[in-house]
């Protein structure tokens, strides 16, 4: 079913669509949207800092807490024993602890607690422990963990015909290695928890969380308490991008622990080093590709073992490298291909989920191996890239779910080639190349096909609540968290327009699993879709009892009520809604709804690699220009032209802010953001003086953004598309620019440029190929 | 009869003014931050902790001050900033900014261009961007992007922050602060005094001496002390070493330590309380590439508060300063007591975190040579990420050139050994080379070698900074021979 034109599946709005303000717009530039620290601490609130181990992998033998209980200040210290629960803080395996017990893990891990007045007396107390642990040489990378096998699941794959035999066969092969880094979150606002004990067992956290749900799970698990006597309250986070789904769990845990066994309230903000040091990160990968193709760079069959670095424990690594397996094509047909994966395990931090979840590491693989196809064939990589999009009769993934609206991709691709002028600044680039020997230009146009839904099938749900107060007023809670992308906006957009009310009608209010339990993490960009349908099925339930009350008092059919402009209408009577409300208090009309949402269609046999894991598909495509300079390997991007497919925006300006923001970040993850661990598995870029994410000379000087603005054919929220993560991967356009800016100084050699793009990095290519040549 | 005017007594309270009030404070520790201040005591949370080392701007405030009669507003970083340091200065935050409930012009163009998401680096954009507002000049894209290099967002990619930047910084500040600057200016003018500032006792102390005399006597007597200009690496020390600093002498309020000789015949001599950001227009006269090693020095937040001598006196292997000045033949002024001495820059760095400096001596100046018409000077910084960033390696050349031949050479190097080095056997190997044979630099680049032994860190590998120690060597010598093809990156992305 092709695209359409939002006019024809969406109808008429008033509140959805329109490119409203975030909602906490105000509130933001003020200084008064509170975030965990911000809120005024109870009488009496302690604060809690982590001792953590000098050593990266071994058995703790000794721990002497002497010095600690005796520093100013401090009111109690916690180690592992003090757990009345289950020392587990993990959301899937059971193979992470909150507090060290015997083995150490990683570099930095958790030992104790120090609980004291203030914070600075805390800090300063977890630096006097003396801890003995019996070293063993620790395995920190990618090639040691291949050396000792190690793992944190099973090796997983999925293969379409016979790759190896397809490659062997075809007229020409290609194969490389390429080593993708990993990248910290860097959100602004460090993790935080603030844990208020209550009567009995009872405990409430505010915490800085993507997951409320889970953080109330783990935080009854270790406190040994049922989910009932545990609430979790999340108004905002500072930034989350993944960082504070499962990782936020953690600090939320040590809150409440400190909390039941001192009786006061405690909190947890970590300092930023310590925050690096102790939280996962986008796991770094190894891909090992093969690829077979024809004369016109057609691909016969691709071969691709993803080499993911998960770190100490598994974590959500299992649905992030199987993310990865599923974008290993990203939208190109694979006659033939085999995707495997293995789930390394290090002694390092346990990386985590990071906008585009694996997604990202899949899908730079096939991208890496198209330029590599084109330089070999003397082709232009967008030609190369062209001619193995889906097609009609070549629709399906690689693991068999049919790509129902791929021609959009093409469209897409169609557009911003002539948009961004490709062809014409091509041959401008070449021509300054010609006569540049210092400083040389590369190009790229590269597409992104993004699978929307989570890949664990029973995370597609979503609740919400919305009450209508009799002044007409609606509360609206729902499962989803507010992390800056601006779900509270589009989802109280959803209910304005539901109610036909102005915007202003809604108040937006802090998730709570006291108010919407078993939500799902806000993550796999699905927020809106999930929070936004349960949201409308909620506000649906009061307004159809609303429209048969007035059906009832005013005599005429149910359907005949219309709910606009703050009004409800039927022929010549109306009433205002507030009236309405009021009316319907008196009339004992139930006012309140919890509404509920499951992603119809989807379903995905692991076992058996078969399914439909994804609803529908995102699309993008990007044009990036960049300079290198070849004595010193320094780069800028000079141009980048973005055309996204969002769908029927529900917000056109917070879905632009997410597209050029998911493609700044993709560009740092890509170009400057290098995590760097020693051989002793220390991370030695532990603050922002070392790691480096964009800084505003970092946006390209030239930088257009567009949406693709048409109804999803899915029947998805109001026809959009789901935003968060898939716009992160148009940053591959500059790497594949760097890369066509690397070739340009020796275009003999195959360039070989690992991510990130440091200076050093590229350097390091133009080095190899002069090598090569 | 004794005309001796009579010492001024020392004052023991710090004064500043706060939300339309003189603040004063006769008991705090001297290692207290101005965020740790505003957050914990005035429980003002509108100002953020996003790292607590002056790098992300999460934290950024405005200090308002007289310099030279005019009042200025500067954005600095209020994590690393001592709570001391405030005295005589006027203290802006986030929330003093709207007008009830109309908000700021920049408030009200960050809101309307959808330039907050998260919004927790919002408060310090915010004040970076009042901070431009009231600059006197009209901001540009470039003028923006230096002036937010030192905030960090994750969520927008800055694009609506430089367009709500452009769109309300038009060189003509109509707020609320510009109609209230006569008033406001009277109120810093009234803390102005010419008093010793000593809170505190001889165990701990936060200290700002008045003048170079009562400097140097009360260092004297406290060797010990740390001596905080910036504060822009001690606050370092405080917020991430937790080094517990008892005796702390802050530089800003010293008379003369700020002095300023620029004469066209002689060297430019800035004294050591001289911000990185007011040195900077003057060292850019000199050579524009020292303009631009300024320029990318840290950010706003760090220039306006770290100082020349701060730069130079903390030793760092991989200060920006120190290599670029070195190159020039500059030299740095110490005074002990009443004695000063002067000597060579080179001189001045011993070993790693190790100067010539005596107990009780400080920087009084930094002395920076002209450049002669023979004379050919170029600096370049290499960064992993172009602006806010330290140097992986750092180097600045000089040659005195006899026609098409190099006379004599000065090269040095940040980054690149424990401290800012020359580098003695690629001078030498560079005299006599022409500027129209490439081939006779080679033995320069190649004898950087037995220069230096560089170390592989997280900024750069040994191979790397050899590599491009050589390759900069090289450009520096293209340019200078004179290039026709582009030789820099930067202008090319500055020309888009």
């Amino acid at each position: 079913m092709p695209p359409n034109d939002v006019a024809e599946l969406a109808a008429p709005t008033s509140v959805v669509h329109k490119p409203l303000p975030h909602d906490s717009a105000r509130l933001h530039v003020q200084g008064s949207a509170a975030y965990v620290d911000d809120i005024r601490e109870p009488d009496g609130t302690l604060h809690v800092a982590i001792g953590m181990a000098d050593r990266a992998c071994g058995v703790l033998t000794s721990l002497d807490l002497s010095e600690v209980r005796a520093a100013p200040g401090v009111v109690a210290v916690l180690t592992a024993a003090d757990i009345p629960g289950k020392n587990d803080i993990a959301p899937v395996f059971a193979d992470e602890p909150l507090l060290a017990d015997t083995e150490v893990m990683f570099h930095g891990q958790s030992v104790f607690a120090v609980v004291a007045r203030n914070r600075d007396q805390a800090r300063r107390a977890a630096r006097l422990a003396k801890i003995d642990i019996d070293e063993q040489p620790p395995s920190v990378t990618v090639a040691d963990a291949l050396k000792t096998g190690a793992r944190v699941q099973d090796d997983y794959a999925f293969a379409r015909g016979d790759a190896k035999a397809a490659i062997d066969a075809a007229a020409h092969r290609l194969e490389g290695q390429f080593s993708i880094g990993g990248q910290e979150h860097f959100y602004l606002e460090g993790q935080a928890s603030l844990a208020i004990p209550g009567e009995g067992d009872e405990m409430t956290v505010h915490a800085s969380s993507q997951d409320p749900t889970e953080t109330q799970h783990i935080v009854a698990r270790v406190l040994g308490v049922p989910d009932a006597f545990v609430t979790v309250e999340t108004r905002r986070m500072g930034g989350g991008f993944g960082g504070k789904e499962s990782q936020a769990c953690t600090w939320a845990a040590l809150a409440a622990l400190a909390a039941r066994i001192t009786g006061h309230p405690c909190k947890v903000r970590l300092d930023r080093d310590d925050d690096f040091i102790l939280t996962g990160k986008r796991h770094d990968f190894r891909a090992d590709w093969r690829v077979g193709y024809d004369d016109r760079g057609v691909v016969a069959g691709y071969d691709v073992m993803l080499n993911a670095r998960c770190g100490c424990s598994a974590d959500l690594s299992p649905g992030v490298v199987d993310r990865a397996m599923f974008h290993a094509g990203n939208g190109y047909w694979l006659p033939h291909a085999s995707i495997g994966s293995q789930r390394l395990k290090t002694n390092t931090v346990s990386n985590t989920a990071f906008r585009g979840f694996g997604g990202p590491q899949g899908m730079i693989a096939i991208e890496r191996a198209m330029d590599a196809i084109a330089r070999e064939r003397g082709l232009d990589p967008l030609d190369v890239r062209k001619a193995n999009l889906l097609r009609t009769g070549f629709e399906q993934t690689p693991y068999g779910q049919t790509v129902e609206d791929f021609e959009t991709q093409a469209a897409i691709i169609e557009d911003l080639e002539a948009t961004s002028d490709y062809r014409a600044r091509r041959k401008r680039i070449a021509a300054f190349n010609a006569t540049s020997p210092i400083i040389k230009r590369g190009i790229a146009l590269t597409p992104v096909m993004f699978g929307i839904s989570f890949t664990l099938i029973p995370l597609n749900q979503a609740g919400a609540l919305v009450h209508v107060y009799s002044d007409g007023s609606i509360h609206l809670n729902h499962g989803g968290t507010e992390m800056g992308q601006g779900l509270f906006t589009k989802v109280a957009q959803i209910v304005a327009e539901e109610f036909g009310v102005p915007l202003h009608f809604v108040r937006i209010t802090a998730t709570n699993t006291a108010k919407v339990p078993n939500a799902s993490p806000t993550a796999a960009s699905s927020g809106t879709d999930l929070n936004g349908m349960a949201a409308k099925i909620a506000a649906g339930a009061i307004k159809q009892r609303m429209a048969a009350f007035l059906a009832e008092h005013w005599g005429v059919p149910v359907e005949a009520v219309e709910f606009r402009d703050g009004f409800a209408f039927a022929g010549n009577h109306s009433m205002k809604f507030d009236a309405l409300a009021k009316a319907c208090r008196v009339a004992r009309v139930q006012l309140s709804h919890a509404g509920h949402y499951k992603t119809p269609e989807i379903h995905w046999d692991r076992a058996k690699a078969q399914g439909r894991p994804f609803f529908y598909f995102a699309y993008g495509a990007a044009c990036s220009e960049v300079a290198i300079d070849t004595l010193t390997g320094e780069m800028r991007v000079l141009r980048s032209d973005l055309l996204h497919d969002v769908g029927a925006s529900i917000n056109p300006a917070i879905d632009i802010g997410q597209v050029e923001g998911a493609f700044i970040q993709g560009v740092g993850w890509l170009t400057t953001e290098e995590l760097v661990y020693d051989a002793k598995g220390r991370l030695t870029t532990h603050a922002p003086a070392t790691y480096k994410i964009p800084v505003a000379s970092d946006a390209p000087p030239i930088f257009n953004t567009r949406l693709h603005n048409r109804a999803n054919p899915t029947p998805s929220i109001y026809r959009s598309k789901a935003v968060g993560e898939p716009p992160l991967m148009l940053a591959i356009s500059v790497y594949s620019a760097i890369l066509d800016a690397v070739h340009a100084t020796n275009p003999k050699g195959p360039p070989k440029l690992e991510a990130p793009c440091t200076p050093e990095s590229i350097l390091n290519a133009i080095q190899s190929l002069n090598g090569a040549a | 009869m004794n005309l001796q005017t009579k010492p001024v007594e020392p004052r023991h309270a710090l004064r500043f003014q706060f939300r339309g009030r003189e603040v004063a404070l006769e008991r705090f520790s001297p290692r207290r931050t101005v965020l740790d201040w505003l957050r914990e005591d005035e429980r003002a949370t509108g100002t953020k902790e996003g790292c607590a080392e002056g790098d992300c701007g999460a934290c950024t405030v405005v200090l308002a001050r007289l310099r030279g009669g005019r009042l200025t507003y500067e954005a600095v970083n209020a994590c690393i900033l001592l709570l001391g340091q405030l005295d005589g200065m006027e203290l802006i935050t986030v929330e003093d900014l709207a007008d009830g409930d109309t908000l700021h012009p920049v408030q009200q163009a960050m809101v309307d261009h959808h330039g907050s998401q998260c919004g927790f680096c919002t408060p310090g954009i915010v004040m970076s961007l009042f901070a431009a507002y009231h600059s006197g000049a009209p901001a540009t894209t470039a003028s923006l992007c230096d002036q937010l290099a030192g905030n960090l967002c994750r969520c927008t990619g800055y694009r609506p922050i430089l367009t709500a930047g452009l769109a309300t910084c038009n060189g003509a500040p109509n707020d609320r602060f510009a109609a209230t600057a006569e008033q406001r200016a009277d109120a810093l003018g009234a803390l102005a005094d010419e008093a010793d500032l000593f809170v505190g006792d001889e165990s701990q102390f936060f200290a700002a001496p008045a003048s170079l005399d009562s400097l140097a006597a009360l260092y004297e007597r406290f060797p010990d002390a740390t001596l905080v200009a910036g504060a822009t690496d001690v606050g370092l020390w405080i917020t991430k070493q937790l080094r517990d600093l008892k005796r702390v002498i802050g530089l800003g309020r010293v008379a003369g330590l700020d002095a300023i000789v620029n004469k066209p015949e002689a060297p430019l001599s800035l004294g050591a309380g001289v911000t990185l950001l007011e040195g900077s227009p003057l060292l850019r006269a000199i050579h524009p590439d020292l303009g631009e090693v300024m320029r990318r020095f840290g950010s706003v937040q760090v220039r306006v508060s770290g100082t020349v001598g701060g730069n130079i006196a903390n030793g760092s292997p991989i200060g920006d300063l120190a290599p670029a000045l070195m190159a020039l033949g500059g030299s740095v002024v110490l005074r002990k007591g009443a004695a000063t001495r002067k000597l060579r820059l080179e001189d001045f760095f011993i070993a790693y975190g190790k100067q010539d400096r005596a107990p009780g001596e400080f920087v009084l100046a930094v002395e920076a040579p002209r450049l002669a018409e023979r004379q050919q000077y170029r600096a370049f910084k290499v960064s992993k990420r172009f602006d806010e960033d330290i140097s992986a390696v750092m180097m600045a050349v000089r040659l005195d050139l006899e026609g098409r031949r190099v006379a004599a050479a000065q090269i040095a190097f940040g980054g690149m050994a424990a401290t800012p080095k020359r580098a003695a056997s690629a001078e030498k190997a560079l005299i006599g080379a022409s500027l129209d044979d490439p081939a006779s630099w080679r033995a320069a680049c190649a004898a950087l070698s037995s220069d230096f032994t560089p170390l592989s860190d997280q900024r750069a590998s040994a191979g790397y900074r050899m590599a491009v120690a050589a390759n900069l060597v090289e450009r520096a010598l293209i340019e200078i021979a004179g290039a026709s093809a582009p030789t820099r990156i930067g202008d090319l992305h500055a020309a888009e």
